[in-house]
């Protein structure tokens, strides 16, 4: 029997103006899952992940994550989350170093500078800490956005197309951090428009598409490859 | 406490980053000096009663159109990186963020106005020592309701379309009582005794700022909500 989920979703309502970015979205997700929310540009994935994140207020619906209702209580659902997204979301006039400790103090970190410097080791940084991240190359700067997000522990790790701009070897790498976080029992939700890098790792895959979860599937990589590309074929057969 | 810790941590990260960059302090500098000296060459210089009429408002203009440079530098920062999103995304209520902010930007224009101030007396012969107390006192005063209404508004003003317009749109409205209390005290320093109405600007100088410090924390939530 599944335990408690450490992210659920209950008939989650979006709207922008009078755009609808989600409609009724259901979803629970348990620990130690690697979740891939797949789908077209403007499907609602970022909407579904900044949601999560309370980043967004939804219009209705219920949002939990690690037993915290994140509509009334955002501070203390955001102290279980951390987030990389295509930006890196650091200060560029910072070292990384300063970057790390300014994230430390925000999240109240006790052993701040023991935590900074296990991350920097763990991204590959530690030689290049004490340089501003203006200097650093794509690849540097997304090890060091993970290093952020990751800093204060947390129980879930949301990606928005966290591989877009990097080049093959700093993929590579986010995919095996990627793989160990999970191994330590923690939960990655990631949003990707890219079949091939949202395959890799994850054990359940959710096509997002106008705002709804349109089908959930687990199985191999290649059953998922066919599947995807069968619903992208209707979808563009509903459209035309 | 840790709302305060917090709040001291962005006002760190913001100082740091301004004494790397010196964006803001700069900018405004450089219009604060180059405004008090065309007003040097546009009054009169013997004329000390003019000097007492004009003088307090030509100050504050210059305070206020400096620290407008300064306001539009206020979420720059943020914007590189989309690092804001980090700051949301942190464990804190969203008022610590502006209280963060709101002290820095306090910080550069003070800075910057104590460098005006002192060009200023001496392009227009003011004898500022005797009045240096009571002077830093209204500044102080002034520069901190500006600065409180500045950033909310620096931060409503940061996503739309020409937000360098917009917010000297929607600030200077806003702090026009503000001003006028500040010319206004200013004005009674000048004279010599102080004027009779000074007790009652710096009286309705702290209750603006009570009020105009307080709302953005209460607010500062619904302004950064997507």
């Amino acid at each position: 029997m599944a335990g408690a989920p450490v992210v659920r979703l209950e008939k989650v309502e979006k709207w922008f103006g009078r755009t609808s970015a989600l409609r009724g979205v259901n979803l629970s997700i348990q620990p130690g899952e690697f979740v891939v929310f797949l789908g077209r540009n403007g499907a609602g994935k970022s909407t579904l992940l900044r949601v999560v994140a309370r980043l967004v207020r939804p219009n209705s619906g219920y949002v939990e994550v690690c037993g915290v209702d994140v509509l009334r209580h955002p501070e203390a659902g955001r102290e279980k989350l951390g987030f990389v997204a295509h930006s890196s979301y650091l200060y560029r006039n910072l070292t990384a170093f300063e970057n790390l400790q300014f994230f430390a103090r925000l999240y109240s970190l006790s052993d701040a500078e023991e935590r900074i410097n296990r991350g920097l080791r763990w991204v590959g940084l530690e030689k290049s800490a004490q340089r501003p991240i203006h200097g650093f190359s794509r690849g540097m700067q997304q090890r060091l956005s993970i290093a952020r997000a990751t800093l204060h522990d947390p129980e879930v790790l949301l990606l928005d197309e966290p591989f877009s701009g990097l080049d093959l070897e700093a993929s590579e790498l986010l995919r095996e951090w990627l793989q160990s976080f999970v191994a330590h029992g923690k939960t990655v939700l990631m949003a990707t428009h890219d079949l091939e890098q949202g395959l890799q790792g994850a054990r359940r895959w959710a096509f997002v598409d106008q705002g709804k979860i349109a089908e959930e599937l687990t199985g191999t990589d290649a059953d998922i490859r066919d599947e995807y590309k069968k619903f992208l074929k209707e979808k563009r057969r509903d459209v035309l | 406490m840790t709302f305060f810790k917090q709040a001291g941590a962005i006002f760190w990260k913001d100082v740091l980053t301004e004494f790397r960059t010196k964006d803001a302090l700069t900018s405004m500098l450089l219009f604060g000096l180059l405004v008090i000296l065309m007003f040097h060459f546009a009054f009169d210089q013997a004329d000390s009663l003019q000097m007492d009429h004009y003088g307090p408002g030509l100050l504050w203009i210059t305070f206020v159109f400096a620290g407008l440079l300064g306001m539009n530098r206020a979420f720059a920062g943020e914007r590189e990186n989309d690092s804001l999103q980090a700051l949301k995304l942190a464990p804190l209520s969203w008022g610590a963020i502006y209280l963060g902010k709101m002290l820095a930007n306090l910080v550069f224009m003070l800075v910057a106005e104590s460098v005006i101030l002192s060009c200023f007396a001496v392009f227009f012969d003011f004898d500022l020592l005797p009045r240096l107390g009571r002077m830093c006192g209204i500044t102080l005063l002034g520069t901190l309701g500006f600065a409180s209404i500045g950033t909310i508004l620096a931060a409503i003003s940061m996503n739309t379309r020409m937000s360098e317009v917009m917010l000297p749109l929607l600030l200077l409205p806003i702090t026009l009582p503000l001003v006028i209390g500040a010319v206004n005290s200013t004005a009674a320093i000048f004279t010599d005794p102080p004027g009779e109405f000074l007790g009652f600007w710096v009286k309705f100088l702290v209750v603006f700022n009570i009020i105009f410090v307080t709302l953005p924390l209460l607010l500062f939530d619904y302004v950064l909500e997507e």
